[in-house]
């Protein structure tokens, strides 16, 4: 465990954040039978919990937790659009979308108090990675569904610091912000810092002429090799911070000043660690399948989600910075097929429907994903079918662009369209292997 | 008054083309002429072959895709200017050429023309009026 602070060690919400572990305990029970209670108004627990045997006055301690049904994404889609909603409508302050798995994008509500919580947490982990009251934050996550960009907005201004809300996109006019309004902290993929980086190299811009300082990243996965090419290239610090629109958007945890692990936000989630084959819950430590339990959350509250982000929990004793939350690894990999490109999820399925907007049987096809400088790229290799070929390139061209376009309509993404021959992609027995990720995302 | 011309797609791979000329070589099926369009990534070759039916049946046992396509042969002079005249035809017709290519097989005074035209029953009617030589396939393959 690191003991000493890379950066002064401040903390937003000590109350919550270094509570003595048997008052947060107490305080997680009482929540978790709050959290039970909504979740019952929606069809989908009231049957799950039948089915389980399970009710509300059952859970008397943190351990019931393991009692209650597991929630998948499968279970979210099924009950598309607003099936796990916990509040009537006019109630609902905000919506925020994230990437389904078959086009349609998972919708999630927000109350009142969800917004006014999720705000405190984005600041916590904000406040324990640098930011100040007095600083300029230079946002630069998309403005829109995805919950990085009016989640952190909110976090910032609940800090008090200056935001500007550039979004995402154009690596020149950033640079120009950067420079002209000289901000402090950027916040952003890694992957786009990497490719800001490359920008400032090749351009008018010099580093020395930049204020920054600091740099949050999220939205997709990055290892420790990824932060020190980022930290000696833009001689900046960057923190690290987790979350997911399905049981909030970021704040859910993140690194303090000793860079110990990811703090989890103990008092709003309950974090467990399973084996995705068998289910059963694993030790502190060992890795495993993430699944959270919001305990706080009014618009949309799920028990057990099942994240298919894989981490371990660090448990070794109170960290340096004051905080007595256990702490998270960085995610390593998925136990299922996702994709985060460029800070966008995509599944393979997605790519099917696209395909089968152009010829309704889905061609047979294989997604490469690489790395080569410093952004993603992400190719869909399409085995021909008789009736997509054509003797005219103009038409081949055509049908090319039809795909991208369709693929663009449903993942944001632009992708690479190669047509390879009939059987020349691999084949697999059973569930097919759809994607090849070159991108080395381990360190 | 229309040939049938048989495509392929081809990967841009080493040996691609290799193994449909194989195909067709084992079959008997002689090539009378062909076209290659490329890209990148990927061409498209496209074969005159007289036992159409047969090539197409075999390719397509072989596992390539193939498609069929009506284009239009006719013959120039093998002079310079015979091309830019049935250029002027085509062009006065209003008829868009979509690809061309062309050759030299037993009429070694003319060059053999394949179109693919947007409206071929126009361009076929233009060059006709113009006096212009239109192939049918048993012309064509005439020993």
């Amino acid at each position: 465990m690191n003991t000493t602070p890379i950066i002064d060690n401040n903390i937003w919400q000590p109350e919550f954040e270094c509570m003595a572990h048997s008052e947060r305990k107490a305080l997680q029970l009482e929540y978790l039978q709050g959290a039970v209670s909504r979740s019952l108004r929606n069809p989908f627990y009231k049957k799950a919990f039948a089915d389980k045997g399970v009710s509300v006055d059952q859970i008397k301690s943190l351990d019931d937790l393991q009692r209650l049904p597991l929630t998948t994404k499968a279970d979210l889609r099924d009950n598309y659009p607003l099936g796990f909603m916990g509040i009537p409508r006019n109630e609902v302050s905000r919506y925020q979308g994230t990437s389904g798995t078959t086009g349609k994008p998972t919708w999630v509500a927000y109350t009142k108090n969800d917004v006014e919580n999720w705000s405190n947490l984005c600041a916590r982990f904000l406040v324990s990675g640098g930011l100040k009251k007095e600083h300029t934050v230079q946002l630069s996550f998309g403005f829109g569904l995805f919950t990085g960009g009016f989640g952190l907005h909110f976090g910032i201004e609940k800090v008090g610091a200056a935001i500007i809300p550039i979004s995402s996109g154009n690596s020149d006019r950033q640079l120009t912000c950067m420079h002209d309004l000289a901000p402090e902290i950027l916040i952003c993929t890694p992957s786009y810092a990497l490719k800001l980086m490359d920008t400032i190299q090749g351009g008018d811009i010099a580093r020395s002429d930049l204020r920054l300082e600091h740099a949050f990243f999220g939205g997709e996965p990055w290892t420790e090799n990824m932060r020190t090419r980022i930290e000696e290239g833009l001689k900046i610090r960057c923190w690290n911070n987790y979350g997911l629109a399905e049981v909030q958007g970021p704040g859910v945890s993140g690194e303090c000043a000793y860079r110990n692990g990811m703090h989890i936000q103990e008092d709003h989630f309950i974090f467990e660690v399973i084996d995705p084959d068998t289910l059963e819950p694993l030790p502190d430590g060992e890795q495993g399948e993430i699944v959270i339990t919001p305990l706080r959350r009014e618009g949309f509250p799920v028990i057990r989600y099942r994240t298919r982000d894989i981490g371990y929990i660090i448990n070794d004793g109170v960290c340096s910075c004051g905080r007595t939350t256990r702490r998270m690894s960085r995610i390593s990999g998925r136990t299922d097929d996702m994709m985060i490109i460029r800070g966008v999820n995509v599944f393979p399925s997605q790519i099917e429907t696209a395909l089968m907007r152009i010829d309704s049987v889905a061609p047979h096809y294989m997604i490469e994903i690489s790395r080569p400088n410093a952004m993603d790229e992400i190719t869909v290799h399409i085995e021909i079918k008789p009736d997509m070929f054509s003797d005219s390139m103009i038409e081949m061209h055509k049908t090319k662009r039809e795909i991208g376009a369709a693929i663009h309509s449903i993942t944001g993404l632009n992708m690479n369209i190669d047509l390879v021959s009939p059987n020349t992609l691999k084949r697999f027995e059973g569930k097919a292997k759809r994607v090849v990720d070159h991108r080395n995302l381990v360190d | 008054m229309k040939i049938q011309q048989i495509s392929l797609f081809l990967e841009n791979k080493p040996g691609h083309l290799n193994a449909i000329c194989r195909t067709l070589a084992n079959n008997e099926i002689n090539i009378v002429t062909l076209s290659l369009a490329d890209t990148q990534q990927f061409g498209i070759v496209r074969l005159i072959v007289e036992e159409w039916e047969k090539a197409r049946d075999v390719l397509e046992k072989a596992g390539h895709v193939v498609n069929l396509r009506e284009v239009v042969a006719a013959t120039v002079a093998n002079t310079p200017g015979g091309m830019a005249e049935i250029l002027d035809t085509i062009g006065k017709a209003g008829v868009n050429i979509e690809y061309m290519y062309a050759f030299t097989y037993r009429h070694e005074s003319k060059a053999v023309l394949i179109f693919r035209f947007d409206d071929p029953d126009k361009a076929i009617e233009a060059l006709t009026a113009a006096g212009r030589d239109v192939l049918d396939a048993p012309t064509l393959f005439a020993k």
